[in-house]
């Protein structure tokens, strides 16, 4: 069975006063299995941010079902609802913390809710400052913390409740580089040591090629591709899908970059995709050169994604014209070829 | 400067004074909290807030927008009939505590309700994200995370109330202000009409200064 379980999930905000209802969320279906890391990727407004919030009811959906650990939340009535928000953890952009309250007291706010013991609540938020590497900072106030101490706050308290779902909406977006993969090594221990099934939101394809099992496209309110990390990355099919692997994985060269390249280096351009571990790159550059045919590297770069490597190549090929012929030939059988034309 | 009668006013004075604190104090408790419930009111029925309504929206805002603009001195006058309905007088000063609670509560419900809008929609929704319930976020989330501003409205309140008290010999209330208008600018008492105003000013000092401590203790900055 699956944690969640979206089916032809419609969600449509109300017209605001003079304008037209927005369609944020246009027939979903989406499973999340116990255990994985799924990233859901699109631009602002594709309707990512909705979407997580349908799985824990802060928003409700206009039609379609919602099934979290095979209960249907969809109709609950509100309390029933907070029930299963405290079953579910939740992380933000910009970390939303309780300035009133200290470290600690942000950590035990959802122990609160949940009516837990005082002795009780001790002991797991003392557990949870150290499991995020915050015990020494265990009374100082929010204000007081950098952003990334911040968001080990905020996963400390989405935790608290030991939830079996962690939602991240954006959570690395408002931190630096460094701090980002201190937060996202957090996340991947969440995972791993504590089993928990993460949901996380992004733009940012580095979040996902780093921490996501699985990735999920949303372009204006739909999914529009889906599947394993490296797949998607290493042969993305949509156009959205391709502007996003772009960002981290090189395609070929823009027409531009192509057109100051043409006036630098002479003969044809080709791009070849090396997809996996089937066809070595030796191999390509063994059949070129046994047609005589120089080469030179000019666009692109392999890429390591959880043990896959890919990755595409634009190379200027130099030599006799009907050499070059049949030496892309050759290279066609073994990879896929693509010619750059002038 | 000519004669002055203040060496024979002391004890005037401060019976005065104590009118001014025991006017203010009482209608800063009770028009603060009326105030407070009805700033309430207008945060959580706005558009998007905890428990949006847009008819008691409506009505809470054009109650307040009706009430608030009221210069006090005929906002006095206006309530008289009333006064004598809840407190059995229109006159003294149980009607100037009564005009000036429900003016108090008026102003500031407005004050609550700016200093509410600030708390971020962010740790609202945190809330929520970890089960809490509306009544829950309110007293637990949205009153603690705007203390500070708060602190410093109600300081401003107590400031504008000193204010108001001044005009509370209209209806035969007593205090500074009374005392002020009454020994001093009409008897052409300069040194009596100052001495009400260092007392006043002093009192606004000693006020602000506590409020403002306050809030800083609160913000931690």
């Amino acid at each position: 069975m699956p944690l969640v379980e979206l089916t032809d999930v419609h969600k449509t905000f109300p017209a605001a006063r003079g304008g037209t209802p927005v369609e944020a969320i246009r027939g979903v279906d989406l499973t999340v299995e116990a255990g994985e890391i799924v990233g859901i990727v699109g631009y602002s407004g594709a309707g990512k941010s909705t979407l997580v919030r349908l799985i824990n009811a802060l928003e409700t959906t206009t039609s379609g079902s919602v099934r979290v650990g095979g209960r249907e939340i969809t109709g609950l009535k509100e309390r029933e609802l907070r029930e299963v928000r405290l079953g579910i953890g939740m992380i933000f952009q910009q970390f939303n913390l309780f300035r009133s309250r200290t470290v600690w007291g942000n950590i035990a706010y959802p122990l609160e809710v949940a009516g837990v013991p005082t002795q009780e609540q001790n002991a797991r938020i003392s557990d949870l400052l150290h499991f995020v590497g915050l015990a020494d900072k265990a009374h100082s106030h929010v204000d007081e913390l950098s952003g990334g101490q911040k968001q080990r706050v905020g996963i400390a308290r989405a935790l608290a409740t030991s939830p079996q779902l962690l939602l991240a909406d954006e959570s690395t977006s408002a931190l630096d580089p460094e701090t980002t993969q201190e937060v996202l090594a957090l996340l991947r221990r969440v995972n791993r040591e504590l089993g928990i099934t993460i949901v996380v939101i992004t733009h940012e394809m580095d979040v996902v090629r780093s921490l996501a099992h699985r990735v999920v496209v949303m372009e204006a309110g739909r999914i529009v591709e889906e599947g394993p990390v490296v797949q998607v990355l290493s042969d993305p099919q949509q156009p959205v899908t391709r502007r996003f692997v772009s960002t981290i994985v090189d395609d070929e060269p823009d027409a531009e970059a192509l057109a100051a390249l043409h006036a630098r280096h002479d003969g044809r351009f080709v791009k070849l995709a090396f997809r996996g571990d089937d066809v070595r790159q030796s191999d390509v550059f063994a059949a070129l050169l046994e047609h005589g045919v120089r080469f030179e590297l000019v666009f692109g770069g392999i890429e390591e994604v959880q043990g896959e490597t890919f990755g595409n190549l634009t190379l200027a090929l130099d030599g006799d014209p009907a050499a070059v012929d049949a030496a892309v030939d050759a290279v066609r059988a073994l990879v896929p070829t693509k010619e750059l034309a002038r | 400067m000519t004669d002055t009668n203040m060496s024979q006013l002391w004890p005037l004075f401060w019976e005065a004074a104590w009118e001014t604190l025991y006017i203010v104090a009482i209608t800063l408790t009770l028009g603060g909290l009326l105030g407070l419930l009805l700033g309430l009111g207008l945060y959580v029925t706005r558009g998007g807030g905890l428990y949006a309504s847009r008819p008691v929206n409506l009505v809470l805002n054009v109650l307040v927008n009706f009430f608030r603009p009221i210069p006090f001195v005929i906002f006095i006058a206006a309530v008289q009939p009333f006064a004598r309905v809840v407190v059995g007088t229109g006159i003294g000063n149980p009607a100037i505590i009564f005009a000036l609670t429900l003016a108090a509560a008026f102003g500031i419900s407005r004050i609550v309700e700016q200093n509410l809008v600030t708390v971020d929609p962010g740790v609202i929704e945190a809330a929520r994200s970890v089960g809490a319930g509306r009544a829950r976020i309110v007293r637990t989330v949205v009153l603690p995370e705007a203390l500070g501003p708060l602190v410093l409205g109600y300081t401003f309140a107590f400031v504008a109330l000193v204010d108001m008290t001044a005009v509370a010999g209209v209806v035969g209330g007593g205090g500074l202000g009374n005392f002020a208008l009454q020994y001093g600018f009409r008897q052409f008492d300069t040194v009596v009409t100052w001495t009400a105003v260092i007392a006043i000013v002093a009192l606004v000092q000693v006020v602000q200064l506590a409020g403002n401590t306050t809030a800083r203790r609160i913000l931690r900055r």
